[in-house]
């Protein structure tokens, strides 16, 4: 009797459809006009925010697949103090293989992989270690993460480091006085130097919108990164008291919109912190499709910050396949 | 469709209410509807059709009502009201438990507006029946305090009362729920294309217990409802609909007692006027003032 051994980097090689590249978003000169005259209709906001969970209900085989979309779209992190080797390991095999084989092949579906690791820069190495063979980018978040407040020099030559140990992404924190003092030449100018020290790495620009004030200051801050080139824009690091929200979500996709409307380059979103449930992402992803269109529930345009996140969705394919739910522990997260 | 297509597709997919059980009530009533007079309901008579908009397809048979059905619909009510509105305490617990019965079968009250109307299940689950409810807890509580919170007012007797396609059930909650708190008895003529869950709602005063005659719903066209509005024995007329059939009712009642209400109008003109006010959200706002309910909600 002969059974195939597969591989786990020969399932992994088709993680990824062939995908065109965008160009990557240049940025632009700083448009203060254009900053200026940015607004957030706030009641308007948390109003159309309040009716998007009830607004679409995707059921049975559908609900199975935007589920099994989400789980491609989600930047699998740990972001603790007490991370270990041994942990970030846990994490990346989960990436690799983050539904149980046999019920993914219930679905008739192969090879999915989350959309990314992300860890602290020490974890990089561990982590490129722990997924060789896939196509899985380590993303590293950086720049005195999440203060942003170390010494601005290290926080630049921070970003080096992690792109030198082989991070295909960084998530950098915006300095959140200059957007709560309007001091949006030097919003941008860290922007741009930030940028430009991620050389190929993308970055993604975590505004942290939980302590922005307003959503006219996270629609600014919003535009602000994207014209000093971010290639993501990202609400939180999670370690804000609020993270991300549905209106909040609304206000920077609505930014994308108009950036992309304006520049034609298109920007992407990760919403970060408190997306637990699977529900939840079903909510986010139907937002995106109604927002900005299908091209945006692709993982080089949207990403879901998450770690409990895809446990629930695992319950719930569990559910769709078997008809009975089990208990979380089964889907222990590494 | 598999998953692993709909994965690339990122298609929503259909997502439908079940009918089941808005279709076993229809079942179980006979498919065919006689009007709700006196406690019960009458025998089907002349009848014509009541379709689900959507697909064409029939789903019950509903009576014309003839001027001898108004005469005992209206009989019905007049023995009724004077111990109706006897008893302030009475009626709060009778709307109280109709109030509990519509939101008990808010679904069936859902998926049967919906058949029957043609607007998206959205809003008639999330918004109209809702609505209704409340209406009914609320004026349940205003019966309960009638005496003290509006002394010296007294029932008028008999309402009138017809009620337009748009919002069925949450019209007949608006006209019949403050009529009854007050110690009214009431005649009402729901709109010949969406009379379903006003003959439902008829089951449910059953069920709950509403003294015989409190309620009566007559179905059919247009003469049934001038039969009703211009009744001798309605003391008050409430009206929602066009301004041309307002103008035929206030005509036909000028110079009588009768006390009215109506509702008249059709669409006006949503402009935007905000000066610097963001262009998403007023254009959201716009929307929704145009299209809510498939163009149908009438703005004064």
């Amino acid at each position: 009797m002969e059974t195939k051994a597969i591989s786990p980097s020969a399932v992994t090689t088709t993680a990824h459809l062939p995908q065109l590249h965008l160009p990557r978003n240049e940025g632009m000169e700083l448009d203060l006009d254009w900053v200026a005259s940015v607004q957030a209709n706030t009641s308007a906001i948390e109003r159309r925010a309040a009716t998007l969970p009830g607004r679409r209900s995707v059921k049975k085989e559908y609900q199975a697949a935007w589920l099994l979309k989400a789980i491609s779209l989600i930047d699998l992190t740990t972001l603790s103090g007490d991370d270990t080797e041994g942990r970030v390991n846990r994490l990346c095999a989960k990436a690799r293989q983050p539904v149980a084989p046999a019920l993914l092949s219930k679905l008739g579906m192969s090879g999915l992989t989350v959309g990314a690791v992300c860890v602290y820069h020490d974890m990089v190495p561990a982590a490129l270690r722990a997924l060789e063979g896939t196509n899985i980018p380590v993303a590293a978040v950086s720049t005195g993460f999440p203060a942003g407040l170390s010494p601005y020099h290290l926080r630049i030559q921070e970003i080096r480091e992690s792109v030198a140990a082989g991070a295909k992404e960084i998530d950098i924190v915006i300095s959140r006085r200059h957007v709560l003092t309007q001091n949006w030449q030097a919003l941008y100018d860290e922007m741009r130097e930030m940028r430009e020290a991620c050389g190929d790495a993308h970055v993604k620009a975590i505004l942290a919108t939980g302590e922005l004030g307003t959503l006219r200051n996270v629609a600014r801050a919003s535009l602000i990164c994207m014209m000093a080139g971010a290639d993501f824009i990202k609400t939180s690091t999670g370690k804000e008291p609020i993270n991300a929200t549905l209106p909040v979500s609304l206000t920077m996709i609505r930014a994308i919109r108009d950036y992309e409307t304006r520049t034609g380059f298109k920007i992407g979103y990760k919403p970060a912190g408190g997306i637990s449930k699977a529900k939840d992402s079903l909510v986010y992803l139907s937002m995106m499709k109604d927002e900005l269109g299908n091209r945006w529930l692709q993982p080089d345009l949207f990403r879901f910050g998450a770690s409990s996140l895809l446990g629930d969705i695992e319950r719930q394919l569990e559910h769709y396949v078997t008809g009975a739910y089990s208990a979380q522990w089964r889907h222990a997260m590494g | 469709m598999t998953v692993k297509d709909i994965f690339d597709t990122m298609d929503y997919g259909p997502a439908p209410e079940s009918a089941a059980e808005a279709l076993a009530w229809l079942v179980d009533m006979g498919d065919r509807f006689g009007h709700f007079i006196d406690g019960k309901f009458t025998a089907p008579g002349e009848t014509f059709a009541s379709k689900n908009p959507a697909t064409g397809e029939v789903l019950a048979h509903i009576s014309q009502a003839t001027q001898a059905d108004v005469d005992a619909a209206v009989r019905a009510a007049r023995k009724a009201q004077a111990k109706w509105a006897k008893d302030a305490h009475a009626r709060a617990r009778a709307l109280y438990a109709i109030a509990r019965l519509l939101q008990k079968h808010s679904r069936l009250f859902a998926v049967l507006e919906t058949l029957d109307n043609g607007k998206p299940i959205r809003e008639s689950r999330d918004i109209d029946i809702p609505l209704a409810q409340r209406h009914f807890y609320y004026h349940a509580g205003m019966a309960q305090l009638m005496d003290a919170e509006l002394p010296g007012r007294e029932a008028l007797g008999v309402c009138g009362q017809i009620i337009p396609w748009n919002f069925p059930l949450l019209m007949l909650a608006w006209k019949v729920a403050p009529a009854l708190a007050m110690g009214n008895t009431v005649v009402l003529k729901p709109a010949e294309y969406t009379s379903l869950t006003a003959l439902l709602f008829a089951d449910i005063c059953r069920q709950a217990g509403l003294p015989k005659g409190v309620v009566n719903i007559v179905t059919g066209f247009g003469d049934t409802g001038a039969a009703v509005m211009g009744h001798p024995i309605a003391a008050k007329v409430a009206f929602t609909g066009s301004t041309e059939v307002g103008k035929v009712i206030m005509r036909s009642i000028a110079g009588t007692e009768k006390k009215m209400t109506m509702e008249l109008g059709g669409k006006a003109a949503t402009r935007s006027e905000f000066g610097d006010f963001a262009a998403d959200g007023t254009h959201n706002f716009v929307t929704i003032g145009c299209k809510t309910n498939n163009y149908t909600a009438t703005t004064e």
